[in-house]
């Protein structure tokens, strides 16, 4: 069954004054049940040490391993050699600052998001360890852990026309992550709150609705329905704030 | 060089590290977590099943409370834990699971009225009561006498990750990803921080603290096979031990899983077999059930993983690119029951394998699965040796997992061993002064550009780090896995001698510069080595099967002698470890007796010395 794979792989390290951007070929014989995390990591192992990429669960649940896999994002760990041409090419996510090579920093970007959106429960009740917890109903719980499931690889931000135009656009991952905290019970935010974070060409309005995001998310989450959600609720909110002033 | 300080550095900031930076920054300190990846990627969201604490919400936890929990965790460790410490995170563990709620942890609750449960593959009913809608529900885990896994749908470790890094962002901790410790700054006395290798750009950093964590999670990449993440590779614990007086409590404790898929060691669940699928050998032939005529394949995971084992020694495995394994077949359960119940491996299998589980058998082979050895810590977390030094979740031995971990228990005591031991080192902190020696830091960070300057140009020799590297894990899967005998044992250890002799000469072959990761594998390898000299002599020296311990060729729990804990140390300059010994546990709330699970016979420890020790209520 062999089938001979060449990797078309983007080369460079900014750390390395000689280094310059260019595409290198690698060639390696395909194994049964070969993934890219095999792939990859055999031509670390076997052939260049230099090579720099990341992986870390290896099982699709971590978001470490997106890359663009013949001009798709998507997680490397889940891709498997069998469902690809013989000829693979592999570049690193476009929008997020390169590491090195297939490497790119999407800590940076995402914790910088974690504090725009507040990303966090806003409430002003104490925790009161001797008390029974507060009930919820369990579709409700079952609701925010659906927007919750983001694993932050970062594919839709990478597809995403507008985000790739502007560096300041907030991207889908982001207003997911703001829709999570409005069908949570206990944020005690307004729509008016979340206007302040969103409520402009950064945030929601900008969104070109074209739905690259979607496409990509390798979880499958229903960033269309939020990104629609969302719009609708914050155009209420813009209307409001008009008639206030 | 950049240098950092900080009242606490954590290093590590899965949900053990992000729990302790929590507790600290609450109390006004400041504190300093660092990661390998950005810290949602820590292994912790990998963890699916969900976390056990007593609440005895839904109807078939009626009745559970702390003193059940507190006894299955016993149980589960096969008295190898410290009973005092398992006692602090039974009662602790329900007000944390609160506390997640309070934060935003979207548990599963109650939802009132009848519904049906599978168990071996049998149906039933059950009902819940009105009274307890809304309040946090419970799944059933293996080993526990009650359903006690609150959860949230399949995704608990991820969604409690979430949470816990959202509230390190709210209080504005500083937590910073891609950096890895690579040695701690300490005097032989006390440790004031650790030296950082930049994985952004490959600097050395310098960050000093007060009091220093490691929640570095477990160490399962030093087996060939193994369902931990690529980073859970022994960092933290090489750091430690390798200050010379900090030791390694029960190296020799690390428990397997029947079923990791080939070749990748991805976790299917329990759940297939729980549900009626069975194992085949090479011809395609059940063989379960002629080692264990009555469980066949639901014996608990070590019993299952040793007979795999055995059958693919006695050559019945199926050969591969990858190396020997086995087949899991669930084609008989039908594609109802597996794109419903099973279907998370269903998933597994298309995206990972290409494979049908319908139609086609699944590969499977037993691996390296949780570390309950670790950085040894009193109950407090405080790590032996070092003052200022404390330790929690996976990369510690706090030990109340003992020589076996209950599932659902670990994820359970990174946020409850997280709190109590953040507590200790606020109490440790408030009116503690310490002074940061400019030559000991000198020293610590001249020792590591060195170390990196031979790695790089050469000095030391030639061998590849990944040669390396294969032959410890070789090494260990062969000799240290699910069997233990004399024999192997020696020849794992004469083995890994000559391991940690290459570990010593390896070369770079690229350049290392940057984001290197050959540079990264070449700092830690001669660490990782003696880790496993530490485990395959800790179970030389044990000759009992306690737990995922197990000895063919001493196959009874030997109470009467190894009623104890191993503690091992590499002295600085040593080739081998040096071993020693502590009580498993100051006292007894329960005496030693059968675990429940697993057969073995057991030899009995003195009855009036247990009596003796029975804590007084
Ligand atoms: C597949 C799988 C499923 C599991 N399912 C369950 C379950 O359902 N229930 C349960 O109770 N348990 C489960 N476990 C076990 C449980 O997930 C782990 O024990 C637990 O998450 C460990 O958490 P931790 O915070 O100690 O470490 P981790 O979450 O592993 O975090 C370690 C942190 O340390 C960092 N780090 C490592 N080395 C360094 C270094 N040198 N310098 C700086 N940072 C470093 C990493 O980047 C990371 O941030 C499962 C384990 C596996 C493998
Ligand atoms: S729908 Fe909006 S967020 Fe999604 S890709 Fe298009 S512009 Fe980007
Ligand atoms: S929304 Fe989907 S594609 Fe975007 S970061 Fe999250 S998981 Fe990745
Ligand atoms: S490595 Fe975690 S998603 Fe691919």
């Amino acid at each position: 069954m062999s089938r001979q794979l060449e990797f078309d792989i983007f080369r460079y390290n900014p750390q390395d004054k000689g280094s310059v951007p260019h595409m290198q070929t690698f060639v390696l014989d395909e194994t049964e049940n070969m993934t890219l995390f095999i792939a990859l990591n055999r031509l670390r192992e076997e052939q260049d040490p230099g090579l720099i990429f990341d992986f870390c669960c290896r099982a699709g649940i971590c978001g470490a391993c997106a890359m663009v896999v013949n001009g798709k994002p998507r997680l490397a760990c889940q891709t498997k050699t069998v469902d690809l041409p013989e000829r693979i090419t592999l570049l690193p996510l476009p929008v997020y600052q390169l590491i090195g090579d297939l490497s790119v920093d999407t800590g940076s970007w995402f914790r910088e998001m974690y504090q725009t959106t507040e990303s966090w429960i806003h409430t002003n009740k104490t925790f009161d360890p001797n008390a029974l917890e507060e009930r919820m109903e369990n579709e409700v719980a079952e609701q925010i852990y659906e927007l919750e499931r983001c694993i932050e690889c970062g594919c839709c931000v990478a597809a995403c026309g507008t985000a790739r135009l502007r560096d300041d656009f907030l991207g889908a991952a982001s207003l997911n992550r703001v829709a999570r905290f409005v069908v949570d019970p206990r944020d005690q935010r307004t729509d008016r709150d979340y206007f302040e974070i969103i409520g402009n060409d950064e945030g929601i309005f900008g969104c070109m609705g074209l739905l690259g995001c979607e496409d990509v998310c390798p979880k499958s989450l229903p960033l269309q329905n939020q990104l629609g959600f969302l719009r609708r609720k914050m155009g209420i909110t813009a209307i409001k704030e008009i008639f206030r002033k | 060089m950049q240098t950092y300080y900080s009242d606490l550095l954590v290093i590590g900031a899965g949900l053990a590290g992000e729990r302790v930076a929590v507790e600290a920054a609450q109390e006004g300190f400041d504190v300093i977590c660092l990661s390998i990846v950005p810290a949602r990627r820590s292994h912790s969201s990998a963890a699916q099943g969900g976390m056990q604490a007593a609440l005895g919400n839904c109807a078939k936890g009626e009745g559970d409370n702390v003193d059940v929990h507190f006894g299955d965790t016993v149980r589960g460790s096969d008295w190898g834990c410290d009973q005092e410490v398992a006692r602090l995170f039974a009662d602790a563990a329900p007000i944390e699971m609160r506390r997640l709620a309070h934060w935003g942890v979207p548990w599963n609750r109650v939802v009132p009225g009848k519904s049906f449960y599978f168990k071996g593959g049998e149906k039933f009913e059950k009902e819940e009561k009105e009274e307890k809608r809304g309040l946090i529900t419970a799944r059933s885990f293996g080993g526990t006498a009650k359903w006690r896994t609150c959860y949230t749908s399949d995704g608990t470790g991820h969604a409690v990750m979430c949470t816990m890094d959202n509230r390190c962002a709210e209080l504005g901790i500083n937590v910073f990803d891609r950096k890895e410790a690579i040695s701690l700054i300490h005097d032989g006395d006390k440790c004031t921080g650790a030296v950082v290798r930049c994985l952004r750009t490959g600097e050395l950093e310098v960050y000093l603290s007060k009091a220093t964590s490691i929640c570095t999670g477990g160490f399962g990449r030093i087996y060939k096979a193994t369902t931990n993440a690529v980073i859970c590779d022994g960092g933290g614990h090489i750091i430690a031990h390798d200050t010379g007086v900090v030791p390694i409590g029960n190296p020799e404790a690390i428990q397997f899983h029947p079923t990791g898929i080939v070749p990748t060691d991805i976790l299917v669940t329990e759940g297939c077999r729980g549900d009626g699928g069975t194992l085949l050998d090479v011809n395609e032939e059940r063989f379960m059930n002629i080692y264990e005529p009555e469980k066949a394949e639901l014996a608990s995971r070590d019993v299952v993983s040793r007979w795999m084992t055995h059958h693919m020694r006695e050559g019945k495995g199926v050969k591969s690119a990858y190396g020997e394994h086995l087949w899991l077949d669930i084609r008989h359960l039908g594609d109802k029951h597996i794109s419903t119940k099973l279907r998370e491996v269903d998933e597994i299998c298309h995206h990972f394998l290409g494979v049908d589980p319908r139609t086609q058998l699944i590969p499977v082979r037993p691996t390296q699965h949780y570390t309950m050895a670790g950085v040894r810590t009193n109950k407090d977390g405080a790590v032996y040796g070092l003052k200022g030094l404390f330790s929690a979740g996976e990369a510690a031995c706090w030990d109340m997992h003992g020589f076996n971990r209950l599932g659902g228990n670990s994820l359970a005591e990174t946020v409850v061993a997280g709190g109590i031991i953040g507590t200790k080192i606020v109490e440790f902190l408030k009116g503690y002064e310490t002074d940061f020696k400019t030559a000991v830091v000198a020293e610590a960070v001249r020792k590591e550009q060195d170390r990196i300057e031979k790695l790089r140009s050469g000095a030391n020799g030639k061998e590849n780090v990944y040669k390396v590297r294969e032959e410890m894990q070789d090494a260990l899967m062969e000799g240290c896995f699910v069997f233990r005998n004399d024999a192997g044992l020696n020849k794992c250890i004469e083995t890994l001698q000559g391991t940690l002799d290459k570990a010593r000469k390896v070369g770079l072959v690229s350049d290392g510069l940057g984001a290197n990761h050959e540079l990264a594998a070449a700092l830690k390898i001669e660490g990782q080595v003696k880790l496993g000299l530490c485990i395959a002599k800790a179970a030389l020296e044990r000759t009992e099967s306690r737990g995922s311990h197990n000895r063919e060729d001493y196959t009874a729990r030997d109470d009467k002698n190894w009623l104890n804990r191993t503690l091992a140390y590499w002295r600085e300059g040593a080739d081998m470890p040096e071993l020693q010994y502590e009580e498993a546990t100051p006292g007894y709330e329960i005496p030693p007796g059968d675990r429940g699970y697993g057969g073995g016979s057991i030899i009995e420890a003195d009855k009036a010395e247990i009596e003796a020790k029975m804590f007084k209520k």
